[in-house]
């Protein structure tokens, strides 16, 4: 059942059949939707998408962490995450889809 | 930032474009993710992230509350990994 991946390409060519933008345009405006996303987590803003999700960043504390090679103790240095939290309606379809579940 | 003020920035940037076109884009984005992820598809864009479905196998859990043991079926969860890209723009101020 898994197997195919999905890339920007199919998405500006479902643009181009819904919208009817050309598909010069549909690519452009996947491009641009991503980085609207990109500048809004960049400012630290929620990224809130209806019935499929939300993204936020968080930030994460310095920790040690090991060289699992040598074993060495090096500093994890403070840095951001990014969460994804997939809405109910996402999780849902993925196991409706999936034919397990409920 | 919502998914209608996504659609207002975009719309304000394409002034080309209806406001109407600008909604169904959006729309038709995540949509298009949420089939493929229900089908059981990847979704990869280079540089934002993949989005992938993750099987997670039947489990006995526990009824927190009551501590009874309950059985959880298996079931299917979706995953985002960040791209590299992004990643290292959230961290390069």
């Amino acid at each position: 059942m898994a197997g195919r991946t999905i890339t920007r390409a199919d998405l500006s060519e479902s643009i181009y059949r819904e919208v009817g933008l050309s598909r010069n345009e549909s690519a452009e405006l996947v491009e641009a939707v991503l980085n609207e996303i990109t500048e809004a987590l960049t400012r630290e803003e929620v990224v809130k998408i209806s019935s499929f999700g939300s993204f936020l960043v968080r930030q994460k504390g310095q920790r040690i962490g090991r060289n699992p090679k040598t074993g060495e103790e090096v500093p994890i240095l403070p840095r951001k995450v990014l969460v994804f939290r997939a809405s109910h309606v996402l999780k849902d379809r993925v196991n409706a889809g999936a034919g397990g579940g409920r | 930032m919502t998914k209608s003020e996504l659609i207002q920035r975009l719309a304000q940037r394409n002034p080309h474009l209806y406001q109407r076109d600008v909604e169904r884009i959006v729309t038709t984005i995540f949509e298009e993710i949420t089939a493929a992820l229900a089908r059981g598809d990847r979704v990869e864009l280079r540089g934002f992230g993949a989005f992938s479905v993750k099987q997670r196998g039947a489990r006995t859990g526990r009824n927190p509350r009551t501590g009874e043991s309950v059985a959880v079926e298996e079931k299917a969860v979706p995953f985002f990994k960040t791209g590299k890209e992004l990643r290292d723009r959230l961290n390069a101020s």
